[in-house]
Parts: C-alpha cells; sequence; structure tokens
C-alpha cells in the first residue's frame, strides 16, 4: 500500500511497508551531516516540528541526543489541553543514523514505537533520509488509520455544518 | 478502516485482493488461479466482503466478486494526510537548511558573491 503521488526523490513518499510499519523517504538539497542537525538538535527542531499549516504549537522541546538519552515535545493547540511524544534513544551516529522509542503519553498503555532515521548521501551532496517508524502493534497503526479518519470526517461534517448554517442565514 | 487490514493480513486473502485487482472473478476463478479449495476460497470472500473491500455480484449460476473502490480511498486519503504533515515539516526544513547553508559559508565567499 503505498501513496506515491509523485516518484519525484525531492518530494514525501509514504509507503506502509508491513501492518505495523510506515516509511517516509524525501531528499533534501544539503549534505547529511547538516540535515542531521536539522533534524535532530532541539534550537532547530522548534523551527519545523510544528508547521504553522498543522495548527499546533510546540510548547517544549528537550533532547538529550545519546544512547540511553531522552527526549520529549509537547504540543497542543492553544487553549486546549497539551499532550507530548516522548522517548529513549537507542542508537545514536552523528550524520547517519538514530534510532529512538517514541511514546504518545495520552496513549501510554498501547505501547512503544521504535523510529529509525537513516541520512544517506545523495547526488550533488544532498542526502536521502529514510525514516522508518515502527508501531507498537498492528492494531495501533490501524487503531491511528481510523481516528484520523474520524477525525476528517468530522471536520468534513464541520465544515459542511458552517456551509449549510451560511446558507440558511 | 481495523477491518481492511485485518481482511488483509491473511496471507491467502491477500492474494486473493490482489487477484481482484486485475478485476472482477467468480470463486471458482479465484480458486483455479491460486490453487485453493472452494470451500476455504468462499469463506476467506466471506470476510473480505464483511471488512467491505469486495462486493459480490450473481451472474447467471455464478457469484462475481469485485473490489469496492471506497475503503481503498479511505486508506489513501489517510496516508495522504500523513503525508502532508510530513510534506509541510520537511519544507520548512528545506528552509532551514538554506538558511544554516548561507551561515557556513565564509564571509569572503559571501562577498564575493555579492
Amino acid at each position: 500500500m503505498s501513496e506515491k503521488s509523485d516518484r519525484d526523490p525531492y518530494t514525501t513518499q509514504v509507503e506502509r511497508a508491513s501492518e505495523r510499519e510506515l516509511v517516509l523517504r524525501r531528499v533534501f538539497r544539503a549534505p547529511p551531516a547538516l540535515v542531521f542537525d536539522a533534524m535532530t538538535k532541539p534550537e532547530y527542531m522548534k523551527r519545523w516540528w510544528a508547521p504553522r499549516s498543522l495548527g499546533v504549537t510546540l510548547f517544549e522541546c528537550t533532547v538529550d541526543l545519546r544512547v540511553g538519552g531522552g527526549y520529549r515535545y509537547v504540543f497542543g493547540k492553544e487553549g486546549q489541553p497539551q499532550m507530548a511524544f516522548t522517548g529513549v534513544y537507542k542508537e545514536v551516529t552523528p550524520g547517519k543514523r538514530v534510532v529512538y522509542t517514541q511514546i504518545f503519553e495520552p496513549m501510554r498503555e498501547a505501547g512503544e514505537g521504535l523510529i529509525t532515521a537513516t541520512y544517506e548521501p545523495h547526488e550533488g551532496g544532498h542526502t536521502l533520509l529514510v525514516q522508518r517508524e515502527l508501531f507498537p502493534s498492528k492494531q495501533v497503526l490501524d487503531g491511528t488509520i481510523a481516528s484520523g479518519m474520524e477525525k476528517g470526517m468530522r471536520e468534513t461534517l464541520d465544515q459542511l455544518a458552517e456551509l449549510v448554517a451560511a446558507e440558511a442565514r | 478502516m481495523v477491518a481492511i487490514f485485518t481482511a488483509l493480513s491473511e496471507p491467502n486473502r491477500f492474494r486473493i485482493f490482489e487477484l481482484l485487482r486485475g478485476g472482477e472473478r467468480s470463486v471458482n476463478e479465484i480458486g483455479e488461479k491460486l490453487d485453493l479449495s472452494q470451500p476455504l476460497v468462499s469463506k476467506h470472500l466471506r470476510s473480505l466482503k464483511e471488512s467491505g473491500l469486495v462486493s459480490v455480484e450473481p451472474r447467471a449460476r455464478q457469484r462475481v466478486y469485485a473490489l469496492r473502490a471506497k475503503p481503498l480511498r479511505e486508506m489513501n486519503d489517510w496516508l495522504s494526510r500523513y503525508r502532508s504533515i510530513w510534506d509541510a515539516r520537511f519544507e520548512a526544513i528545506d528552509e532551514l537548511l538554506v538558511e544554516l547553508q548561507e551561515k557556513k559559508e565564509s564571509p569572503r565567499e559571501r562577498k564575493k558573491r555579492s
């Protein structure tokens, strides 16, 4: 099951690689060491983790980038309860590879996911990022997909309700 | 959605699903192509049908099975949304990388360029 609207490696490719794994691929116009820093240093993460279009704010971002070190990202919508991702680094090879666990705190009992990010040299001095996200179980990935679906449907219904209300005026 | 992935997690059901991607088939055809017994094919088709992935239509003395487009679209929609979140993040990273590379250039190179 892949969703590849475009084969251009400079666009985001997403693939459901197995029943509990998603794989993201993307090429960046910068060398691996720099892409690695941009994606792992908290002062840089604050710049991209919560893009405006996502509608959430990153309130806190702490990173202790070494094997056994932890991280925590606290985020949410203004005026709503905050949520956090947290986890521990299992492998850190600067400029090349990071492996870390991930727990979504509101769903702690669902278990840990495991994320493996590799930064491979790509032609032109560029970098291919491959990010494998292994969900705690097939059920959690299915559930995530299902809840995303419901949310999408709710948003559509809300928009429809607004439209109908506007028309009725 | 959960039902879809559960349905596809069984290897023979996945083979049936893959076969139906090529077009509609009767139970007998599926059994022959995949070398599966007719009762087994019927059993798998039943769960594929319950998950909403396939539809069945009686035709002459046969029942013809086909894939339904909607559940597949739903799954693709979710992946597209997931992709668009990361797409937005990666675009912000692109901007950051341009900035970081400019900062790394030596002052002399910057002067030469301007």
